[in-house]
């Protein structure tokens, strides 16, 4: 079940080198250090919500809130840092704190009501969508001078390009992640519910602490999503990461990771954000088509992905018996 | 007779919900439940909440029957839009309204086609069938307008939206149709007991010789048509398709009402009139909002409220519980 698991991860890297191949045909100068940490970057916060959902849908599960709670993170970093004049590294602790807490409650919310998560979570997702909005209605700038020393940190790269702070705190998010589902407890704990919960549970998996730790790990992503999110714009707005969440199932899907949870990992997930970075690039490259082409691509690759995923998981069920 | 009264026993969640909306609105706003006929058209609040509940009442009707099958259609705004930019491209285009509507709602079957396929011909999971759609969806709109907000000037097509027959607003008589039709279509055939089994139990449903994948397209097919319907009224009411906004989130609004209705998301249950009746609570609620001059986000809070209560009622914990103490209460 291993190499089945982990075979998936490069049919999502061919596709990513296809695509970026793609690209640099028609741009050359793509293939830089210096666009290569403009990716990272961009897309940092969507990779490190990625990375949470991942472990959620591994288990199983799905999380509908972290787009609302990457906004209502924001928003209080904005009326922490700007309204009450928190110090930032105050702040974001208390980001971490919340969003992780959110998390937990969600999950608890989902072991001991039994219910099903895609319905939690999408309370979740009203309940801190509504939150944001009643701390402000309208964008606050956050003008914090480590704001700006957090946006300029970054290690350089050869070739000219740099690794920004997010792009650093996404990779190490990454790392942290493989570790975690890959050398931990927890994350075999995650597979085996993911796999089929009544088996794990007989053998002794504490399903309901998992499940809580699991939903934590998704709020506290998106809670690190809301942080980076907010050093991206140097602002907190409310209506930031609308419809975030489908990016980060896409992402995940598209990573190899299967949606009945029990198989896949968070390596696939990141190739596949950065799939969907390299179709943004070439639209913003390309300057004459509009949004909607990224959607339309980004769908069919989904289908794409779900349609092998039915194939891999009948050959597989076809395997076992 | 009995049939009613107990039909209506059934029903007291929803409808006490009801009420207590609409009497908290009458306090907020005394004249709440004044009727006039202004033109030949009945006007004031109460209509009001019917006609802008009607859009979300009607993809709550299509979603009750995919829900019903343990399904879910998180498309169905994205359809919504299509199916505006459809009729509205095609106004723009010279068609009479009758072409506009016939072609709007063929494109929502297609779309009900096409998740009906992939749900159960494919058989892969109704949550991800359908955010493909969901994801693509708006994207195809565009395609369609040609990413601009297509306006159009057809007093007939606007008909569905602001026009009335006897008095009663064109949405309102088209989601009661739509209701009765679909009432009638599960109530007098085995049809809906057919849906309601393979909720229950799909293979069971199988084994005594359900048609499962006929059905199960059929009611995704359903609620590619009946989001198509919202679309129209929504097109109908701006005059023109905005493919970026129209039914933006709505698939939620129509999730939560048939929830509120008391269906399950583990399927087997399935009422039009709840459905219906549920809508009606839902856009009570936004309205009351407003008249209460509170932001309108505060529906967002009030709607995870609800939904919080609904699961922690459905929890089989609270239900064991209630059912002990009844007992206790019984052998007392």
């Amino acid at each position: 079940m291993r190499a089945l698991s982990e075979r998936p991860v490069f049919i999502t890297a061919l596709i990513l080198i296809l695509l970026f191949s793609f690209c640099a045909v028609q741009f050359p100068f793509v293939i830089s250090t210096r666009v290569l940490g403009n990716l990272l970057t961009d897309n940092a916060y969507l990779g490190v919500i990625a990375i949470g959902m991942t472990v959620v849908i591994i288990s199983g599960g799905i999380d509908l809130s972290v787009g609302s709670v990457l906004a209502f993170v924001g928003v209080m970093l904005g009326v922490l840092i700007t309204g009450q004049g928190v110090d930032p590294i105050i702040a974001f602790a208390v980001a971490l704190v919340v969003g992780t807490a959110f998390g937990a409650f969600q999950g608890a919310a989902i072991h001991f009501l039994g219910a099903p998560s895609f319905i939690v979570t999408l309370a979740g997702m009203f309940l801190a969508r509504g939150a944001a909005f009643l701390l402000t209605e309208d964008s606050i700038p956050i003008n914090h001078r480590l704001y700006g020393v957090l946006a300029d940190a970054n290690l350089p790269l050869p070739g000219g390009g740099q690794l920004s702070f997010a792009a650093i705190v996404m990779l190490s998010m990454l790392v942290a992640a493989i570790i975690l589902l890959r050398r931990t407890e927890f994350g075999l704990n995650v597979y085996a519910i993911g796999g089929d919960r009544r088996a794990a549970e007989l053998m002794g998996v504490r399903s309901g602490r998992t499940t809580v730790a699991i939903y934590a790990f998704s709020g506290f992503a998106a809670a690190v999503g809301g942080i980076l999110y907010s050093l991206y714009t140097g602002s907190a707005y409310p209506l930031a990461g609308v419809g975030l969440e489908l990016d980060a199932i896409a992402a995940t899907v598209i990573g190899g990771t299967l949606l009945t949870g029990g198989a896949g990992g968070v390596l696939g997930t990141f190739l596949g954000v950065l799939i969907l970075g390299v179709i943004q690039l070439y639209i913003t490259l390309d300057g004459s088509m509009s949004s909607w082409v990224a959607k339309i691509v980004t769908a069919i690759l989904l289908l794409l992905s779900i349609l092998t995923q039915r194939f891999v998981a009948a050959k597989a069920v076809r395997h076992r018996s | 007779m009995r049939a009613a009264v107990a039909k209506l026993r059934g029903a007291w969640p929803q409808l006490s919900a009801l009420i207590l909306m609409l009497v908290i609105d009458w306090l907020i706003f005394p004249s709440f439940f004044q009727l006039r006929l202004v033109d030949g058209r009945l006007t004031g609040s109460l209509v009001d909440v019917l006609v802008r509940g009607a859009p979300v009442a009607l993809l709550a009707l299509g979603m009750a029957g995919v829900i019903a099958t343990r399904g879910i259609d998180l498309s169905v705004g994205a359809i919504m839009a299509i199916a505006g930019a459809v009729a509205a491209t095609s106004i723009a285009g010279g068609s009479p309204w009758y072409v506009a509507v016939l072609l709007a709602l063929l494109a929502g079957m297609a779309c009900g086609i096409w998740n009906g396929t992939l749900v159960a011909i494919f058989g892969v999971q109704p949550i991800i069938a359908t955010l493909v759609l969901m994801v693509a969806g708006r994207g195809i709109a565009q395609l369609i307008t040609s990413g601009q907000i297509t306006t159009f000037v057809d007093p007939q097509f606007a008909a569905i939206a602001s026009g009335s027959t006897v008095g009663i607003p064109v949405p309102i008589l088209i989601a009661v149709a739509t209701a009765a039709i679909l009432g009638i279509l599960t109530r007098s055939t085995a049809l809906g007991l057919m849906i309601r089994a393979i909720g229950i139990n799909p293979g069971a449903a199988d084994l005594v010789g359900i048609h499962r994948q006929g059905i199960t397209f059929a009611v995704y097919v359903t609620s590619g048509i009946t989001a198509a319907l919202a679309g129209l009224i929504v097109a109908a009411d701006i005059r023109g398709a905005d493919a970026n906004n129209a039914g933006l989130w709505l698939e939620l609004d129509a999730i939560l009402v048939v929830v509120l209705a008391g269906a399950s998301l583990l399927g087997g249950r399935l009422s039009y009139g709840l459905t219906l009746l549920s809508a009606i609570t839902l856009q009570a609620l936004k309205t009351g909002i407003l008249l209460a001059g509170l932001p309108p986000q505060m529906t967002l809070i009030l709607m995870a409220v609800a939904v919080s209560l609904l699961l922690a009622i459905q929890a089989p914990a609270t239900q064991q519980w209630l059912a002990r103490s009844a007992r206790r209460r019984a052998a007392a």
